[in-house]
């Protein structure tokens, strides 16, 4: 109802409830709080009880002994631990190098070309992507050719696992850096690698190290893509040429065991997994704030 | 429309060698002031054009760069002062849909030639942005980046000159004994002398300022002039202003772009106290619309 000629002084138009107001929004913020504290509460749970459950099982045999049969005292899971740090680590040394590769094409190489859409897109899928599908990929790409389970393929799966997320924080802390920035330094002659390796790379370092290592947290918590690669053994392998053992099939193993001893272990395992995973999270939060700083 | 004077051959105040370009166009017809008395030609634009993908933001800009002179690029914004010198160093290269046709004869030979190398280009033509853009790096690598890029320098030498380069930017007696401190540690003003330190460190023959002290206070304003001031000996510079009166303060020469062509183009004092074309003279008395 728009007057053209006077409009009709607020005051004598009726009111809206000022105390219905104040109530809604005592009501939102009520609604909003508790849903943060669900999630509050539910990680609290978690490690709570992964804490309680898991410290008494981690002792000194837990990360120096193999494991035993269940009801004999002593065993340990330290194939398991090195299965996991070792896959984990090749799958690092793989699929981060391409990832920050590709993360750089996109940021500065194909920024405008009509290549850097289609693979953003798939980088997007890829991390979408249910991590068994991954693991099921790798079993037909090397464990069926190879005939056996391997640390290898494992390490394989896990490197898919990263690649596409160093790709695409690679892209997105590249682009936090102002081109003013690469401007200056092409401005003095220096080639467009060297910009990158030495400039844009040393302003986004913080980041590019958060997204690096956030990339090798999920990966390390990961079980579905080693179930179909390195699928898991209670012996001792240094080699990644043989099944490997590793702490998250271990864990769904024992946990499904009848054994309690065995079901202790799992929880150890849990709590040693959900530890390294925190602190490297940690680890990524100290940096990123380290690195709110202007360039 | 466009005053382009010196057409005299400008080997003289040019460094290693280059031939001067065999034939040129004739230039447009000067106008009566300021002839004779104009210093060699440092940079000499022909016919130059510039597009942002389908769009023409230069037209058949011509202008005279005179060698270790200050020419001030005045015009309101979105006119095409920056556009028009970032083509010096071919640094809008780093983007895909910008292109540029025309000439640009630096010392006589056409920098726009695909076959030029831009890199030893750039070498020569040093650029300052509008906002400082120390490295994230120590004070001393900042200056050191340029030097460590072009030449092999052992330390003591490296040390040397980059100690010659902050006193000659004004910049030394500030940072003596925090070079080892990062560049983004430093004031707005000083950042930006840091920068102006960095590019003169590889000893360019062109100095490019981009609106260099739209994003410093007043204090670091006056210092960033006084140090124009002082390099005008050595470098020729080209600065682009939106301050009327730092033109008016620091140029030798002005030109005035408007809507991406040069309006007027002639020693500072005479484009302020008797501009010849009516939009100048609007421009800078402040009646623009």
């Amino acid at each position: 109802m728009i007057d053209d000629a006077t409009p009709i002084p607020l005051a004598t138009l009726r009111p809206r409830s000022i105390a219905w107001r104040r109530a809604t929004d005592r009501i939102v913020k009520v609604l909003a709080s508790l849903a943060a504290m669900v999630g509050l509460v539910a990680l609290a749970w978690i490690l709570g009880v992964v804490i309680a459950r898991g410290a008494a099982a981690l002792n000194w045999s837990f990360f120096t002994r193999l494991p035993r049969p269940p009801g004999v005292d002593g065993g340990g899971l330290i194939h398991a631990i090195y299965g996991t740090v070792a896959m984990t680590g090749l799958g690092t040394l793989i699929g981060v190098p391409i990832g920050l590769m590709a993360g750089v094409f996109l940021a500065e190489f194909a920024r405008n070309s009509r290549w850097a859409h289609p693979i953003r897109f798939s980088a997007n899928v890829l991390m979408g992507t249910p991590s068994i599908l991954i693991g099921v990929f790798v079993y037909a790409l090397i464990v069926m050719p190879l005939g056996h389970f391997s640390g290898y393929a494992g390490a394989v799966a896990l490197a898919i696992i990263i690649l596409p997320v160093v790709t695409r924080t690679t892209e997105d802390m590249l682009n936090l850096v102002p081109d003013t920035l690469r401007e200056s330094a092409l401005a003095l002659g220096a080639p467009r690698w060297k910009v990158t390796l030495g400039i844009v790379f040393r302003a986004a370092r913080s980041g590019l190290l958060t997204g690096i290592i956030l990339s090798v947290a999920r990966a390390s918590g990961e079980s579905a893509p080693l179930l179909f690669t390195a699928l898991n053994s209670p012996y001792w392998s240094a080699s990644l040429s043989q099944p490997m053992g590793n702490l998250t099939v271990t864990i769904f193993n024992y946990a499904m065991s009848p054994y309690p001893d065995w079901q202790q272990m799992a929880w150890g395992a849990s709590l040693l997994i959900t530890a390294g995973v925190l602190s490297l999270m940690l680890v990524s939060r100290m940096l990123l704030r380290e690195s709110r700083r202007p360039w | 429309m466009v005053v382009s004077e010196g057409l005299h051959e400008d080997a003289a105040g040019s460094s290693g060698g280059q031939k001067p370009a065999p034939s040129r166009p004739a230039a447009p017809s000067p106008t009566a002031s300021a002839s004779a008395a104009n210093p060699p030609t440092k940079v000499s634009v022909r016919n130059l054009d510039f597009f942002y993908g389908q769009n023409q933001a230069l037209y058949g800009n011509q202008i005279e760069i005179y060698a270790n002179r200050v020419t001030a690029i005045i015009g309101p914004s979105g006119c095409g002062k920056s556009t028009h010198i970032r083509v010096y160093n071919r640094i809008y290269e780093l983007y895909r849909d910008q292109r540029a046709t025309g000439e640009v004869l630096l010392d006589g030979q056409n920098l726009l030639d695909p076959a030029a190398d831009v890199l030893e280009l750039r070498k020569r033509v040093g650029m300052i942005f509008q906002k400082p853009t120390p490295f994230p790096m120590s004070v001393f690598d900042n200056v050191a980046y340029g030097l460590r890029l072009h030449t092999h320098l052992d330390h003591s030498e490296l040390v040397d000159r980059v100690e010659d380069a902050l006193r000659r930017a004004a910049l030394w007696e500030e940072v003596n004994g925090k070079l080892d401190k990062p560049g983004t540690a430093l004031s707005g003003g000083q950042q930006q002398r840091l920068c102006i330190a960095r590019a003169i460190a590889v000893e360019p023959d062109v100095l490019l300022m981009d609106e260099p002290t739209s994003a410093i206070d007043p204090v670091g304003t006056a210092k960033i002039e006084d140090l124009i001031d002082t390099l005008r000996e050595n470098y020729t510079i080209i600065i682009v202003t939106h301050n009327m009166q730092q033109a008016a303060r620091i140029s030798d020469y002005t030109a005035f772009f408007y809507e991406g062509r040069i309006v007027e183009f002639g020693p500072t004092n005479q484009i302020f106290t008797t501009p010849h074309q009516r939009q100048t003279e609007d421009y800078i008395t402040g009646r623009f619309g």
